[in-house]
This record gives structure tokens, sequence and C-alpha cells, in this order.
């Protein structure tokens, strides 16, 4: 497995700070992200999981730090010094936004179909009859009905919204997604079809992944590694089993023993 | 025999910070060693560390004291340091754990939940389920189970599913915890068997078995845990 023997990571964040004013959004995190990895960032709401997310994802410039990508073509770039073009290149083709709501990252008056071959138009493809068949593929991959490829997600439940999503996002095979409480507000059985569908698709595909989730045992289904954060700061991070069963802060050990066993 | 594996002056505690900063010690100095072909069985009662011991060299507990050491080949890592990235790869090539409980995964079918070890290390998924279902089989887990997710099997079938899916791979060094425990005499006899020809093939394994016939058969030295316990250290 190209994880375990990766020789450079793929990511690397220097200190990264975000205020807002004179408030701490997330502050000196550091850390490295390697190919195949899923690192989960946990913590309650206001901790500064998503702030951090999005400093990543360049969607928010952090006040202090600095955030280092490998390129396709081996080269460490610092994300915010990239043009305009090349970010957003970055973002349409090497990488994936999964977001809590599924409205946020389809385009939902358009056809299921079209919200995934639109990704693979944006990356050159102008064959139609290949964009629709590439669609059709990935729609399947995700468990949507093909019958249901002219349809636009507005008809569409909460849960294949969610996998229409994914399949969005997938279809012109990232490197790196980033997801944002990826299965927040879904029913429990809808929950567990996609997280099971998350973990093949990220094992299946090699991906990188950085996961923001508030639900403990969705990050120990996924992440291999896991962050905690509270008020802005990482307090606590390492293998996820050992986090989640040895944990060592006073704040992860009441995250820990909050949850409810069924 | 090479030693495998190596326990130096290991010790950890438990901080307890919802009980006021309580701190529970569970061992000091543990140090013992497992050569290629040999299981190491612990000793002690209840409480006394053992699955502390064995969730440490697993790196499923941090380590706080000393080193534990994993000879792959001409490289020998210690675990205790080791950045999560290096435990998972020695998870996948060189520790086992055989446990008897089953954390289910949604949907991931029962063969397919004994398969998936040994797939990672490279067998086809063809080869990899016929295995799988060969095990199952000696295990006496009921061919109608196996397409199924071990969700909603019984406490019994799903222990056996597990101990499948702990013993279907290729590691150097496999732990054992409790597999045979709540087994019947006929299933308690197949994960002998299954200890014995891991044994033959040069596999060193720390186990704990209260069950004193099983321990009594695949037993070639009992380490005594209590030893280790703090109060004996003070």
């Amino acid at each position: 497995m190209n994880l375990f023997h990766a020789e450079d990571p793929l990511l690397q964040v220097h200190n990264v700070t975000r205020y807002y004013g004179d408030r701490i959004g997330c502050s000196e995190v550091s850390f490295d992200l390697w190919p195949g990895e899923v690192l989960a960032i946990v913590g309650e709401s206001g901790s500064g999981k998503t702030t951090l997310l999005n400093c990543l994802s360049t969607r928010l410039a952090p006040t202090a730090g600095a955030i280092e990508y490998r390129m396709r073509d081996g080269a460490m770039r610092n994300l915010y010094q990239l043009t305009e073009a090349e970010r957003r290149l970055l973002m349409r083709t090497d990488w994936g936004f999964v977001h809590q709501n599924a409205a946020d990252g389809l385009r939902m008056n358009v056809s299921a179909g079209a919200n995934v071959g639109e990704r693979l138009m944006a990356v050159g493809a102008r064959h139609y009859g290949n964009i629709r068949s590439t669609a059709d593929d990935w729609l399947g991959r995700v468990e949507i009905d093909n019958e249901r490829i002219d349809d636009d997600p507005r008809s569409f439940s909460g849960g294949m919204r969610q996998r229409l999503q994914i399949a969005r996002n997938l279809v012109t095979q990232p490197r790196l997604v980033f997801m944002d409480e990826p299965t927040g507000g879904l029913d429990v059985s809808v929950q567990a079809r996609l997280l099971d569908l998350l973990r093949r698709l990220v094992a299946d595909l090699g991906l990188s992944v950085v996961i923001v989730t508030h639900d403990l045992a969705v990050a120990r289904l996924l992440s291999h590694r896991i962050m905690v954060m509270r008020h802005g700061n990482v307090i606590e991070a390492g293998l996820t089993d050992q986090v989640l069963d040895d944990p060592r802060e006073p704040y992860t050990q009441l995250l820990v023993s909050s949850i409810l066993q069924v | 025999m090479p030693v495998r594996l190596y326990l130096n002056n290991v010790g950890k505690a438990f901080t307890m910070h919802l009980q006021g900063g309580a701190v529970i010690p569970v061992v000091e100095n543990v140090e013992f060693s497992v050569s290629a072909g040999e299981c190491v069985v612990l000793g002690g009662p209840s409480g006394a560390g053992k699955s502390s011991i064995l969730k440490m060299i697993y790196g499923n507990y941090r380590c706080d004291e000393g080193q534990i050491l994993v000879t792959i080949d001409d490289e020998i890592i210690n675990v205790a340091g080791a950045e999560p990235r290096k435990i998972l790869g020695l998870r996948d090539s060189t520790i086992g754990y055989v446990s008897q409980f089953l954390r289910t995964i949604p949907r991931v079918s029962a063969e397919d939940v004994v398969a998936e070890p040994l797939i990672a290390q490279g067998t086809s998924e063809t080869e990899g389920r016929d295995v799988a279902r060969a095990l199952l089989s000696r295990l006496n887990v009921p061919e109608r189970l196996w397409t199924l997710p071990p969700a909603t099997f019984s406490g019994g079938e799903q222990q056996r599913v597990n101990i499948a899916r702990g013993f279907i791979a290729h590691y150097p060094i496999l732990l054992l915890d409790e597999p045979t425990a709540s087994l019947d005499a006929a299933n308690r006899a197949v994960v002998v068997r299954l200890v014995e020809e891991k044994k033959a093939k040069g596999v060193a394994m720390v186990g704990i078995l209260h069950d004193q016939d099983v321990r009594d058969q695949i037993a070639d030295r009992i380490v005594d845990v209590t030893k280790f316990g703090s109060e004996a250290a003070a």
C-alpha cells in the first residue's frame, strides 16, 4: 500500500493561524498529510475545525502560517502564492470539497448527469458521449439508479444528494478531498450507507482526505489519524484508535466518555 | 530462533481527568522477549495489566515508558515511539491482533470482513475470499451466513468471524486476546490447531488465555504479569 511507504507528504501545514478580529479561529496548527491518509479533525462547535478546513482548502486566507501542497509535477507549492488560475484549476481537478449541505456543492437546477459532467468539462472533456458515459458510471459507483441521470437533484433525497456530491467531486480523480461533516443531518441508516461507500472509495482510489466531524464514530470508521481541537488549538493528535481508546487530555477524555453506547 | 519482539522496561499508567486526575498505575518495568515460533502467555488475574500490555504492543494504547522493539528483517522498530503511519504499516504487514470483539462495519459481509487483512497484504480478492470461506468453515460458521454482514449474528458467531479475520493473514507477530473465551470445545480445538499452524510457520505469539486446557496446549512459556505491578516494583 502506498500509504505507509510514500516518501513525501502531499500537504504540509506550518503554524496556520486565523484570527477573526481579536478572536482566535485556529491557532498555530501544524501537520503533514501523506498520500492515501485520512485525517479526521474533531471537536465541538466553535472549536475551530471548520476555520482550519477552510484555510487548508484556500477558501479562507490564514492570518499567519504557510500551507504547501505537492502538485502533480512533484513540486511543493505554497498554496497562497499560487495564481488565481492555478488555484482554481487545483480546486476543480486535483481537489474535492464535500459540503455538509449537498446543495452548497451541487448545482440544484441542472441534471444529476450534468452535475457530474460539469467537472469533467472544466478539465477539458468535450465529447458528449464520453462525458455522459463517465457520469453514468459514477452514478452507479455511488449507488444512484441510472434512470435518475436526467433528474435534477431537487428531486433527490438527502442521502442521494450527498452521494451525488461525492460523485461530482471524485469524477476528476482528485488526490485530496476535504469533507465538512459529510454525514451530518442524515438518518442513521443513510449515514451507515454513505460511510461504507466513502470508506470503500477512499481505499480503492487511495485518496487523501481531511474530514471535519464532531462524530467520533465517523472518525473511527474512516480515519487513520485524528486531531482533537478545542478553542482553536489542536490539543491532542495521533493514531485514531489510540486517541479514542487511550485519550490523554481532559477534554478528549470527556469527548470519548460522552459517546452513547448502543 | 531469532527474537521478534522485545519489551524493555515498559511502563504505563492512566490519568483519569474526569475523576479528579486520579492516576491508575497499570504496569512497570515490563521486560520479556518472544522468539519466532514461540507462544508466550501472559499470566495473572484480571486487572493485572495483561490486556494493556497487548494493546501497547499493537500501538492501541500509548506506552509511557520504555521500548517495544519489533524486528522485521534487518530493521528494528520501536512501537513506543513510532509515528502513526509507521504503526499502521506494522499492522498491515507485521503485527496481527486476534480478539473476541468484533467491530462490525455496516454492509460488509462476513467473508469480506475475514478476507480484508489478507487482501490488504496483496492477495487477490478471489483467492482472499476462498481462504476466508475455508477458515469460516473450519470455525463452524454456517455457510448461509458468509455473505451476510455480521452485525446481526449471535455473539459466538461474531467471535468466530473475528478469530478467522485475525488468523487469515501472514503476520510474523500475532497477539491473542482471549481468542477461546466462551467457545465450545470443538471450536477451542480449532483455535488450538490454528495456533499450532502459525507456530510451525515461525510466528511469534503473545497471548492472554484464561482457559487452562488451551494454555497448557499452546504456551511455550508463561510470563507472570503480577511481577510488573507497580506495587510489586515499589
